[in-house]
């Protein structure tokens, strides 16, 4: 199923009374998500990521904009007439039901026709459990269940109702971090298997990057950027999301165009042809440096992290705005280590310049190398 | 023992020794005074041991009466309060404007006096030469014959009774249960209105279950506080309770001890006893039935 989001927009009455000003959850969204993929709603805490699924769910009566699901006007739809699957963030499995009771009770609200007879609906329970591989587990209550089970058995209620839509909110956050490798590669699994259209919602890009289709790169309920993971990391269109995106983080430094060069320091780091002089922020991907004697930047070495398959350079810069440039290179080049300072050269389609007040991305021409 | 056991048993000595002296020891007074069979408070003495005391207050018709009074009380007015509290409780619960208000007035009767709330009571349902009472004017305008709630017939004093005892023990449910409800956690109701739960539904199946241990200990207390009843009778029917045909078994006890027919503390002994075991039957009842229902 199709989704189809045009100028969404949540606004909350303020709670401050010597504040009149609404506060806007989510701005003037306009998205659309094709049929049967993965998506991600990624953004720091509190941005509006968890009011957006609710919208989509829902619970929550958006203060404008509309939602197709399909061809189909859902906005006005109350959530048990849209067809979706929701998972929350703690669960919320009913602790008194059984799993099995647990699976069943959303085919059991239903009425008339589609109300189905007691076999079917354990059938159908015990279908969406092998689904999520807990149909050994039917009679336990959630108590009984580690993290990872419950998890598995939310998803289950929520598929068995066969929804249109399964929406997640941060499905992952609950869980340790083996658990949540294991899952998030079980989440993809199962969507892929049913082929239900799915958002979940998550604030740790790495999650988002690994599983989506797409991701929806969302700041204080402005939509930044939605894109192919690997095409908003190679091209982010502002210094938020290129800070939000990669682990380690792009290094960030101020730096400035002047007759064609770009300066960091007095150092020139690149020719960048065709632009004005101007103060610029320099982001520069970890991976985007190059150790070499020559190198036109030259950093102040903290220590060197041996991974075996790569090391990583971790120094330190006055013009740059993290504590610590940490840089990742190959682990053949590591002779070139100084004794207390490193040179780089760095790899032009790593470099990216932002607008210094509006932080907006600057396009820059790099085939010179 | 080990040194950490001995030392567990040392701090709870204090407290054991309390609830010796002032708990168990006088129940097992009461229990022996049950037995000895025309005891004399003045000169401490009995003639004999046995099933007489007992045998006397089972064939006492004041005794009889007070368990039937005591009875429909129960059946009554535990069902009633309980119901009432919930369908109550819920309603604070889906309100938000004037919340605290009305928890507020749903209070007040538990920071009331007793005496003086069974006064009001006595006033709004007496008829006298004078006044037919609020109620009965009501009636009246009803098209009903007025009725003496105080000194007539036998329904109608046990319907005040009820009432009363009703209006009495509703505020304290109440502040339990809009805790309970409070404390249920939202996401399960938007679980289960994504899944279309219907609102009865979803009040039977997910919020019952998890004010079932609060509920549950509200029908257990409410159970006992029934059976103990005393003090309502006595503010709304005088303390001669045996004449109005509205003692209870507790006002049964306290008669045989200091009433007018007073100082017979062996027969006092016994009913008490009696009480004793009905409670605890109906207590084991309870919990056998809660293990069913109640969630924790």
């Amino acid at each position: 199923m199709k989704i189809v989001v045009e100028h969404l927009t949540k606004k909350f009455p303020s709670r401050n009374k010597n504040v009149k000003e609404d506060v806007v959850a989510v701005s003037d969204f306009t998205f659309e998500i094709p049929d049967g993929k993965l998506i991600g709603l990624l953004g720091p805490s509190g941005c509006g990521k968890s009011t957006a699924l609710n919208l989509l769910c829902g619970l929550l009566k958006p203060t404008e904009g509309r939602i197709y699901f399909g061809e189909e006007d859902v906005t006005d739809l109350p959530p048990e007439h849209r067809g979706v699957g929701m998972v929350f963030q703690n669960y919320a499995l009913y602790p008194h039901m059984t799993v099995r009771q647990n699976i069943v009770f959303p085919l059991e609200n239903r009425k008339g026709a589609d109300r189905l007879s007691r076999a079917q609906m354990e059938e159908k329970a015990l279908e969406a459990a092998k689904l999520v591989q807990i149909d050994h587990l039917m009679d336990r209550r959630p108590k009984e269940l580690s993290g990872g089970q419950q998890q598995r058995v939310a998803i289950a209620r929520a598929l068995v109702k066969m929804p249109k839509v399964l929406l997640m909110d941060e499905p992952l956050s609950n869980l340790d971090a083996r658990l949540r490798l294991q899952t998030r590669e079980e989440i993809r699994r199962i969507q892929k298997e049913t082929g239900i259209t799915t958002v979940f919602v998550t604030h740790d890009q790495e999650e988002a990057m690994s599983i989506s289709d797409q991701i929806v790169v969302m700041r204080d309920g402005v939509i930044q950027q939605i894109g192919r993971p690997q095409d908003v990391y190679d091209d982010p269109v502002n210094l938020f999301v290129a800070k939000f995106l990669g682990n380690p983080p792009i290094n960030v430094f101020e730096g400035r165009i002047e007759g064609g060069r770009l300066l960091i320091g007095e150092e020139a780091v690149l020719s960048v042809k065709g632009l004005q002089d101007q103060p610029v922020w320099v982001g520069i991907r970890p991976e985007g440096f190059v150790l070499s004697e020559t190198g036109a930047l030259t950093c102040r070495l903290t220590e060197v992290e041996v991974m075996g398959r790569d090391i990583t350079v971790v120094s330190t810069h006055p013009k740059s705005l993290n504590v610590e440039i940490r840089s990742i290179i190959d682990a053949d080049h590591q002779e070139s280590v100084g004794e207390s300072q490193v040179r780089f050269h760095v790899k032009p389609h790593k470099v990216f310049l932002f607008h210094r007040e509006t932080e907006e991305r600057i396009d820059f021409d790099c085939d010179e190398q | 023992m080990d040194k950490r056991g001995k030392k567990g048993w040392l701090y709870l000595l204090p407290a054991g020794l309390f609830l010796a002296c002032f708990m168990v020891y006088p129940l097992i007074d009461v229990f022996i005074y049950s037995f000895e069979e025309g005891y004399n408070f003045a000169s401490q003495t009995f003639f004999g041991v046995g099933w007489y005391n007992y045998s006397y207050v089972l064939h006492d018709p004041y005794f009889l009466q007070a368990v039937k009074n005591t009875f429909i009380l129960v059946i009554f007015t535990v069902p009633i309060s309980t119901g009432l509290s919930l369908l109550i409780s819920a309603g604070l619960n889906s309100i938000r404007k004037l919340r605290d208000l009305f928890q507020t007035i749903y209070f007040l009767p538990y920071v009331t006096n007793t005496l003086a709330v069974g006064l009001v009571f006595m006033i709004l349902f007496q008829k006298t030469p004078y006044s037919d009472g609020l109620v009965n004017m009501l009636l009246n305008w009803l098209g009903m014959s007025s009725v003496d709630f105080i000194d007539g017939p036998y329904w109608a004093k046990m319907f005040v009774l009820c009432f009363y005892t009703v209006w009495v023990v509703m505020p304290f449910k109440i502040l339990i249960l809009t805790g309970a409800l409070a404390s249920v956690d939202e996401t399960y109701y938007n679980a289960a209105r994504v899944d279309g739960t219907p609102g009865w539904r979803m009040f039977t199946r997910i919020t019952l279950p998890m004010i079932s241990p609060s509920l549950f200990y509200l029908i257990i207390t409410g159970f006992i506080g029934a059976f103990k009843s005393y003090s309502d009778a006595v503010a709304l029917f005088g303390t001669d309770l045996n004449a109005a045909e509205m003692n209870t078994i507790v006002g049964y006890v306290y008669d045989m001890l200091y009433g007018n027919s007073g100082g017979y503390p062996s027969y006092a002994s016994a009913a008490a006893i009696l009480l004793f075991a009905i409670v605890l039957t109906i207590t084991c009842i309870n919990l056998l039935v809660s293990r069913k229902h109640v969630y924790y």
